[in-house]
């Protein structure tokens, strides 16, 4: 209604409705694929009991019952099978969306993830795009059973073709979710279960101008400096977001000014950032629940000497998992990075 | 040969032996009847240029041209019969040596070389063809046409009230592949989707090396048994049936009544690529037995038999078939390697930082060189 409408008619504008509103990270993505379904028909769900029982971490509730079997589909237990037909349902110009049950089952769609999903668009010379996202519930922390707490980033960053980006806060969340789904390029979207219950404040309105592929793309690539300081760098993306923001905490109050960069994006990853944050705090820190050895810390670690080496004042540090297979639940505790370990880490090169 | 296993030839369909004897079988005579003496002259052109590509194809390889080749000897009347019942808008997945059905979805034969050549992945526009690009992986495409066949169907090609616009999928693969996973869940998804998608198997009897025997115990054609599947047994190096079962296979994915699987029971004539060495696997007497019952020499002695094949047509079909040859050698020859930074090209359909800043330095460093003088 334009303005002399309201004048003629004598009325005025409702109040809007507050577009913010307190969600958990699991509601938040499934509010943001329900917006995404609604914005768009070609947007479809395809997984492991994701229908009726809303997935076993219930991300997708509701979504089979208001969108029905055609746009939320309960697949055979299958993964290749799922990334597979996704890919030939993509080619038909569908979005579609599916959920990988776990991190440790996602092993079966590796060949349809690595050798067809990404590198569909480059083997078309560009004629054929795959808007594939690819979701997975990942990391540990939640005592579950072997195969259920894998991290497993660095396995599918290092395949030329796939995006990959893990929220760390319902916002996020609700954004990149939608980001992923309209851009043009194939997304493997990590959530940290662990986080999955965490609250916080969403804005559903600011990512509404902003999905076109163009800019939902652009926008999935940026790292967010999450809190500014001026001694260290700790680096973290995902799970271990709330960890490094706990020992930044607990820092300052020691006297370490730390700044923390969530990288929401591992590929690509934004060392533009990274190196400016480096060369202002010349210490390096890595968190990551993954492995070090081979991961993404060594990544970042291997740039910052590349670009930052003159700034430095000390060695990279990673923080993560060791080169073992993810141990049972009741070890788990101490093989993540835990907040002591973090804060050791931060200590050797705030002290070097 | 036995009766049951993978290699039998038990319940075939034959409309053509080996012979050129024309058999009556009044199941399948209704797909077939609408076929003139043209249509099968047509049959035979298809067949015998995309032998004479496939021919100058591995003499390329030979002269060090193309890095592999892969021949489709032997298999030309199951893709000529099959690709030549195919229509718009059905849409084909093949695995990577289907030559003769991307010459039925007009695909210029020459254009598949550049893969070959070392030049690109893809090569055509799949969509200008409803041909999909090859797929090396061996059954990773099955899973990809059964979605695409998913789709079709939400797009209300499949059953839409009007036969004449409704389409299929048809995915091409081959013994080998039935063995893969993505195979057997492409089978499973399909059938419980009722999507409309045809699977055609070549059982051209080798996987490289290994027998079918290495991959069944009993006809291919009953894996889908085991899904509700229904399927057919076709002699693959007849090209008359090869278009009738195919013909019947379309028209039921098409009608909404779901898959079928279609087993063509043929023999890979030739190597599996040309870094292949049959002698170490098979014997000359088995090479001789199948010899006798080539697919094109069976049409030919069908229409020299009926009058059909004038000195005057085959003067003009070996002329164009040599003419193809030229054009192929040609071609081949004269491709040079596209710009050097085009290997950055389309890795994501947006930018990505890292490809483009490796892009930007290696653009750098190439023109450090030549800026410099320094291969001046």
């Amino acid at each position: 209604m334009t303005e002399t409408q309201h004048r003629a008619s004598g009325t005025t504008a409702p109040a809007p409705e507050s577009t913010i509103k307190t969600m958990t990270m699991a509601g938040a993505i499934n509010a943001g694929l329900r917006a995404a379904m609604e914005r768009d028909p070609k947007v479809l769900l395809m997984g492991e009991d994701i229908g009726a029982l809303g997935g076993v971490f219930r991300v997708t509730d509701g979504l089979h019952k208001d969108f029905g079997d055609a746009r939320v589909m309960d697949t055979p237990l299958a993964e290749s099978g799922i990334v597979g037909t996704a890919i030939g349902m993509s080619m038909r110009g569908y979005r579609p969306v599916v959920e990988i049950q776990f991190d440790g089952f996602i092993f079966p769609a590796f060949n349809q993830i690595t050798t067809q999903l990404a590198k569909m668009h480059y083997r078309s010379h560009g004629r054929i795009e795959v808007p594939v996202v690819i979701r997975v519930p990942f990391a540990g922390g939640i005592g579950a059973v072997e195969h259920h707490s894998e991290s497993i980033e660095a396995l599918f960053a290092h395949t030329a073709g796939l995006r990959l980006v893990s929220p760390a806060n319902p916002q996020d969340a609700y954004d990149m979710i939608q980001q992923s789904i309209f851009s043009p390029d194939p997304v493997l979207f990590l959530e940290p279960k662990a986080r999955y219950w965490d609250k916080g404040d969403v804005d559903t309105a600011a990512v509404r101008t902003r999905l076109d592929g163009a800019t939902a793309t652009a926008d999935l690539g940026r790292a967010r400096i999450a809190r500014t300081g001026s001694d260290v760098t700790l680096v973290a993306y995902g799970p271990t977001m709330r960890t490094a923001m706990q020992a930044a905490e607990v820092a300052a109050s020691e006297g370490t000014s730390v700044e923390v960069v969530d990288l929401r994006s591992i590929s690509p990853l934004d060392f533009t950032t990274v190196i400016r944050s480096a060369k202002r705090t010349g210490r390096v820190v890595v968190v990551h629940e993954a492995p070090t050895l081979h991961g993404v810390g060594a990544e970042i670690a291997a740039r910052v000497s590349e670009e930052a080496f003159y700034h430095l004042h000390a060695p990279v540090l990673r923080v993560g998992g060791f080169h073992t297979p993810y141990p049972g639940a009741k070890f788990e505790h101490d093989y993540l990075p835990t907040l002591d370990r973090v804060l050791d880490a931060v200590d050797r090169v705030a002290k070097h | 040969m036995d009766r049951h296993g993978p290699l039998s030839d038990d319940g075939l369909v034959t409309l053509l032996d080996r012979h050129g004897e024309r058999l009556a079988d009044p199941d399948w005579e209704p797909y077939v009847e609408h076929l003139t003496a043209e249509d099968l002259r047509g049959f035979w052109r298809d067949m015998t240029m995309t032998r004479a590509f496939d021919m100058e194809a591995t003499s390329l390889q030979r002269q060090g041209e193309l890095g592999l080749w892969v021949p489709a000897l032997g298999q030309e009347a199951a893709q000529i019969g099959s690709g030549r019942a195919i229509r718009e808008p059905d849409y084909v997945f093949p695995s990577y040596r289907e030559h003769g059905v991307a010459f039925t979805r007009g695909v210029d034969l020459p254009q598949i070389l550049t893969l070959f050549r070392g030049l690109e992945h893809g090569s055509w526009d799949p969509a200008a063809h409803s041909f999909h690009l090859y797929t090396l992986v061996i059954g990773a495409h099955s899973l990809h046409a059964t979605g695409y066949a998913m789709a079709m169907d939400r797009d209300g090609l499949v059953a839409s009230g009007n036969p004449d616009a409704d389409g299929a999928v048809v995915c091409y693969y081959g013994d080998g592949a039935t063995s893969q996973g993505d195979v057997n869940e492409a089978h499973i998804f399909a059938a419980v989707n009722d999507a409309p998608i045809v699977f055609f198997v070549q059982n051209n009897q080798f996987a490289i090396s290994e027998p079918t025997t290495r991959q069944a115990k009993v006809p291919l054609a009953r894996r889908a048994d085991g899904v509700g599947i229904p399927s057919v047994r076709v002699d693959g190096n007849d090209v008359l049936a090869s278009y009738a079962v195919t013909q019947w296979a379309l028209k039921h994915a098409r009608s909404g009544a779901g898959p079928v699987l279609i087993e063509a029971f043929t023999y890979r004539m030739g190597a599996h690529t040309t870094s292949d060495d049959p002698t170490r696997y098979r014997t000359r007497a088995d090479e001789e037995h199948w010899a006798q019952r080539d697919p094109i020499a069976r049409l030919e002695a069908y229409l020299l038999k009926h009058g059909e094949l004038s000195d005057e047509f085959r003067a003009e079909v070996e002329a164009e078939a040599k003419a193809l040859g030229k054009r192929t050698r040609e071609a081949v020859k004269s491709w040079e390697r596209p710009p050097l930074l085009t290997m950055f090209d389309h890795v994501y359909a947006e930018p990505h930082q890292q490809v483009e800043a490796e892009r930007a330095w290696f653009d750098r460093y190439q023109r450090s060189f030549t800026d410099e003088g320094a291969h001046a």
